[in-house]
């Protein structure tokens, strides 16, 4: 009953997050590509909370946004409230978090995708895929659709082998009832591929005008927002923001689930797969920190045009009659309709460190994976994957070497190298804490870390890179002037640092000096002297976080350099481990299971210690010296 | 590999009337340079030139010893990278006070079979000798990680791990604050982060300056004095600790009922085991016997079998002489002051005549021999632990001290109203150098933390 329904460059199974940046990025860099989904009107569904960004999360999506990606100016075009946090912190930390219209999300992703040229989205499951020699050349859908791909890439979320899980209650069903892909998941094992289940989950939705907000505290978004993508103007969108609501669980909310825990399949046995400690279903939370007298509760707006509410922090598999009782006894929800029951999701993951740090599986060639099926949760992990999938799986068509992000250059590189090097044992979530060089992961330089990677692989266009470097000489010839720039311990100069607490000039200073100390900032400095060219805000606070914090950036560039050498270092992809004399057996072991590419990766897997590497130096340094003997 | 600059001890320790130590790599003269007080700036030494000197404290100015500087200029140099080496007098405490001014400058300490390591990646040795290169790491490191786990147990890590705990504690909250903003969790204030790394602080100089009094942190050669009740063994150990100026250490948070002690014997220091069951009444010895010394004796470096010169050999003796076969010990013949009645040419025959000390720890004859019998062991090869127990000491104190400046570093910052994802660098980095003493490793037990102590999610 098969048919052959074309050849394409790249196919991308899956139309969520990570789909539809890989498929993005192939097609601009020149790739015909298809987009398969199972549904057409779930293409950038978020089946979880309405929200993009925050720490580490927000870092990824400014990464995706100087690469080239789409998340950012999507989000950009559809957000109903923008806030940035931490910013009593660090620059590095700074962290935009929008909340989503998830409909209207959703829709422009759609558009785009529809508009690009060389992309096709069409509707169809997955169910094979053509492997020959163990090279990954198609696949076939449910209706028999033969397609033939020089690469594929699969970023199938939550849908392998997905079961819904509500109290009792227990189904087959990919998130939010869509259908499961359980043919794949058996092609999956059938190839070779190690799987691992993974658990996650969503809370209940709730109606609009059966909410008593008196009874909450409004939590607004910023006067005056910041946006994700580096090529958003200021807009109107940021005048018309909708608020999000803060209200807590009481006593009887806790009661209620103690009462009841005998019907949580999290304690009954009925859920087997692994979730996430870092997002807790409140049975969960309520359990293990039983002293704690109330947890938060957000309640958040899906969309503009929707009565439904998002409430998080209440993530549960409890029955649906247990989860009315639980929104219930919530201050402001004592008389809320609930909308759509909260479940948990169980579903097929592939163990991570069977993939090269490009997303190729190792077992099988031209074929990536992205997103969720890689172990990770959350819409920007998905994405920052999805793009670096699409990107890899172009370059392999095109015959070029794949593109792998540094530790040092982007949180998609720490995740990355992350799941690649050390496999995760619970859905993976980027937090800060994971990158060493943090400071130098900030949220401000996002293009200067990677917009010069996305003009070279072709993603970024001409005119936006003109601008870009515009705006680098700018910054540099702006600090450059601040080096140079004497202040005198005159009048104006004195009035200003006691107007800002400040000590008195004792000597003439130049600017970089004066901008260091904590409770000056470049706009004091402006005051004294303009720079001779106008600079956008953008500019501004690039040359006021380079200088003052000049001295911890460069010790953590000082680091970044001292192991670079061991980046560096490359380890041939063949190499037979078993040979290696003097080995440890665990560390011939793991290192064959990850197969590193660089003696520094190889640092990072646990259980390889520094002797190990030593002797993988030595014997790396023989395998060298023979070769080029024999060369001659 | 990385390239950065390291250093060690390269002469057996306390053999010859020179110690030497070694450093290699790219800022070898730009580190030493400053410790050097000489005619000469070494910056400007000729290559492959000795130079006359001494090495001195640039924190304080104390002179640390006179001494022989050597610069060789990679490539012309073992390791074909720069190296320096520094030639001290002979002995422990200048060479090791020299390695610890070194770590403390900004060299790492080597690794196991580094130096040879980097000879042989830098093709100064030949590819033949490629196999002998990794056998060489292999077994310096096998030695190098039991040392380590036995510290790991010892009274430096019994400080270490409790201050370990209230830095990760307060770096757990530190990340909460900045990885989930909108958490309820209170706001990491300036005046807590000073007085979390102030007591942290305070803790670390005290260990410091018991290091400077030679106290804990010279764990020495772990001793285990066996022998049958009245042979003599409490005796000996107030004898050691009368004429030798035994460092008696009542270490805090160790229980009573495990103090160990140290005593100097020529400038070894010797961690004795289970000297509470030895000073204990002598009926709990009856009682317990030579079995009460057999835990310890798994574990000794050095084992110390005394012996009743006035009792012929009792068969406990001679089971427990059969067990101490191949291992370091040194018999000691007790009581000689009173009649012979032991049988001294078996004793002789079983160990050896250098092994063999007769002394009367009453009288307090022989203790010398004693001290050049044990020199003679440990110099002689004949205890492998040494030099590496030394070296890590060394090394303990160079991370003290860079964990106290880490913490001086984070104090400061708070008070100047730096933030605290910046503060929480210098924490870091304290924790850190803490946990590479007791040898934790790093990485996801701060994940782990965070997620135990606080309840996250949405």
């Amino acid at each position: 009953m098969g048919y052959n329904a074309g050849d394409y460059d790249v196919i991308v199974i899956g139309a969520g997050h990570a789909g539809c940046e890989a498929a993005l990025a192939a097609a601009r860099m020149g790739c015909e590509t298809l987009l398969l989904t199972i549904n057409l009107d779930m293409v950038a569904f978020m089946p979880c909370n309405p929200s993009v960004g925050g720490p580490a999360k927000g870092h990824v999506v400014r990464e995706i946004d100087a690469l080239g990606g789409e998340m950012g100016r999507n989000i950009d075009k559809t957000f109903i409230q923008m806030r940035m946090l931490n910013t009593g912190k660090g620059p590095a930390v700074h962290a935009l978090r929008a909340q989503a219209d998830k409909f209207l999300y959703q829709h422009t992703m759609k558009e785009t995708i529809e508009k690009q040229e060389r992309l096709t989205l069409r509707q169809g499951m997955v169910e094979d895929l053509i492997v020959e020699d163990g090279v990954c050349r198609g696949v076939i859908t449910k209706t028999g659709a033969e397609y033939g791909a020089k690469a594929v890439v699969l970023t199938t979320g939550t849908y392998l082998r997905g079961k819904v899980i509500i109290g009792e209650l227990m189904y087959e069903s990919g998130p939010n009832n869509q259908q499961p892909a359980v043919k794949l998941s058996e092609t999956l094992r059938r190839l070779g591929l190690e799987l691992v289940r993974f658990k996650t989950g969503t809370p209940p939705r709730v109606h609009k005008d059966t909410i008593d907000f008196s009874k909450t505290e409004i939590q607004p978004g910023d006067d005056k927002p910041k946006y994700f993508s580096f090529e958003t103007e200021y807009s109107d969108r940021a005048n018309d923001q909708l608020p999000c609501w803060l209200t807590y669980t009481s006593e009887e909310t806790h009661k209620i689930i103690n009462d009841n825990l005998h019907r949580a399949p999290m304690f009954s046995g009925a859920i087997e797969g692994t979730g996430p400690r870092y997002c807790p279903s409140i049975e969960d939370k309520i359990v293990r920190f039983a002293d704690k007298p109330k947890h938060q509760i957000f309640l958040e707006p899906e969309g503009r045009n929707t009565k439904e509410y998002y409430v998080q922090g209440l993530s549960t598999s409890m029955p649906e009659d247990v989860q009315l009782s639980i929104l219930r006894s919530i201050p402001g929800l004592e008389k809320v309709e609930m909308m759509r029951t909260g479940y948990a999701i169980e579903y097929d993951a592939v163990v991570p460190t069977q993939l090269w740090p490009s997303l190729e599986t190792k077992l099988v060639q031209n074929l990536f994976t992205a997103g969720q099926i890689n172990g990770t949760s959350g819409y920007e992990e998905a994405a920052g994957q999805g793009i670096m999938a699409g990107i890899n799986a172009a370059r392999k068509v095109k015959g070029e070497e794949p593109v792998i992000i540094d530790r040092s250059a982007g949180y998609i590189g720490v995740m990355i190298d992350d799941l690649v090097t050390k496999g995760t044992n619970e859905p993976y979530r980027l937090l800060t804490s994971r990158a060493e060089y943090r400071l130098l992961l900030r949220h401000d330089n996002a293009d200067l870390r990677l917009t010069p990677l996305g003009y070279e692989i072709g993603l970024i266009p001409e005119a936006r890179y003109q601008k870009f470097l515009e705006k680098k000489a700018r910054v540099e010839a702006e600090i450059a002037r601040l080096k140079e720039l004497k202040f005198k311990p005159d009048e104006q100069v004195q009035a200003l640092l006691a107007s800002r607490d400040s000590a008195p000039l004792q000597n003439t200073v130049d600017g970089v000096t004066l901008l260091r100390r904590p409770e000056i900032s470049y706009a004091d400095l402006e005051k004294l002297s303009p720079a001779p060219v106008e600079l956008t805000e953008d500019m501004k606070e690039q040359v006021e976080i380079q200088i003052k914090y000049a001295g911890y950036i460069e010790k953590q560039m000082q680091q970044v350099e001292r192991l670079s050498k061991m980046e560096k270092k490359r380890i041939p992809e063949d190499i037979d481990y078993s040979i290696i004399h003097g080995l440890a057996t665990e560390a011939k072991q793991k290192l064959d299971k990850v197969r590193p590419l660089s003696i520094g990766q190889a640092s990072r897997i646990s259980g390889v210690t520094p002797s190990d590497l030593s002797i993988l130096l030595v014997h790396l340094e023989h395998y060298n010296r023979v070769k080029a003997a024999a060369r001659g | 590999m990385t390239e950065d600059t390291i250093a060690a001890i390269a002469t057996a320790l306390g053999e010859g009337s020179i110690a030497v130590v070694r450093i290699s790599g790219p800022d070898a003269v730009e580190l030493i340079a400053p410790l050097f007080r000489s005619k000469t700036d070494l910056r400007e030494a000729p290559t492959h030139t000795v130079n006359y000197g001494w090495i001195v404290d640039p924190a304080d100015g104390t002179v640390l010893d006179e001494v022989l500087v050597t610069v060789m200029k990679g490539p012309r140099s073992f390791t074909a990278e720069d190296v320096v080496e520094i030639s001290t007098h002979g002995g422990i405490v200048a060479v090791q006070s020299v390695l610890e001014l070194v770590l403390r400058s900004g060299v790492r300490l080597a690794e196991p079979g580094e130096f040879t390591k980097r000879a042989f990646l830098n093709g100064r040795i030949d590819l033949a000798q490629a196999e002998a290169v990794i056998d060489l790491i292999r077994s310096k490191s096998s030695r190098a990680f039991q040392i380590a786990r036995r510290q790991s147990e010892g009274a430096l890590s019994k400080r270490i791990v409790p201050l370990r705990r209230k830095l990760i504690e307060l770096l757990a909250h530190v990340e909460v604050n900045i990885d989930y903003p909108e958490h309820d969790v209170a706001e990491m204030t300036a005046a807590s982060i000073t007085e979390t790394c102030g007591e942290a602080l305070r803790s670390v100089r005290e260990l410091l300056k018991t290091a400077a009094e030679g106290k804990i942190l010279r764990e020495g050669i772990v001793t285990a004095i066996v022998g049958r009740p009245n042979a003599g063994k409490s005796s000996l150990l107030n004898a050691l600790a009368q004429e030798n100026k035994a460092i008696v250490t009542d270490i805090p948070g160790t229980t009573r009922d495990i103090v160990e002690e140290s005593v100097s014997l020529s400038g070894i220091p010797l961690r004795l085991l289970d000297t509470a069951g030895i000073r204990e009444t002598s009926d709990v010895v009856e009682r317990i016997g030579v079995e009460r010394s057999r835990g310890a004796l798994n574990e000794a470096d050095l084992i110390l079998l005394v012996l009743n010169h006035n009792e012929p050999l009792h068969d406990d003796e001679r089971r427990l002489m059969d067990e101490l076969a191949g291992r370091p010990v040194i018999a000691i013949v007790n009581k000689i002051d009173l009649p012979g009645k032991l049988e001294l040419d078996e004793v002789r025959s079983r160990f050896g005549d250098d092994r063999v000390v007769e002394i009367s720890a009453k009288e307090g004859i022989g203790i010398d021999k004693l001290e050049r019998a044990v020199s003679g062991l440990f110099f002689g090869g004949g205890i492998e632990s040494e030099d590496l127990t030394y070296v890590s000491n060394a090394r303990h104190i160079a991370l003290l001290h860079q964990a106290a400046q880490s913490l001086e570093d984070a104090i400061n910052a708070a008070n100047e109203g730096v933030p605290i994802d910046l503060i929480q660098i210098d924490i870091a980095a304290a924790w850190e150098r803490l946990g590479e003493i007791v040898g934790d490793a790093v990485g996801e037990s701060l994940l782990d933390q965070i997620f135990s102590q606080f309840c996250l999610g949405k």
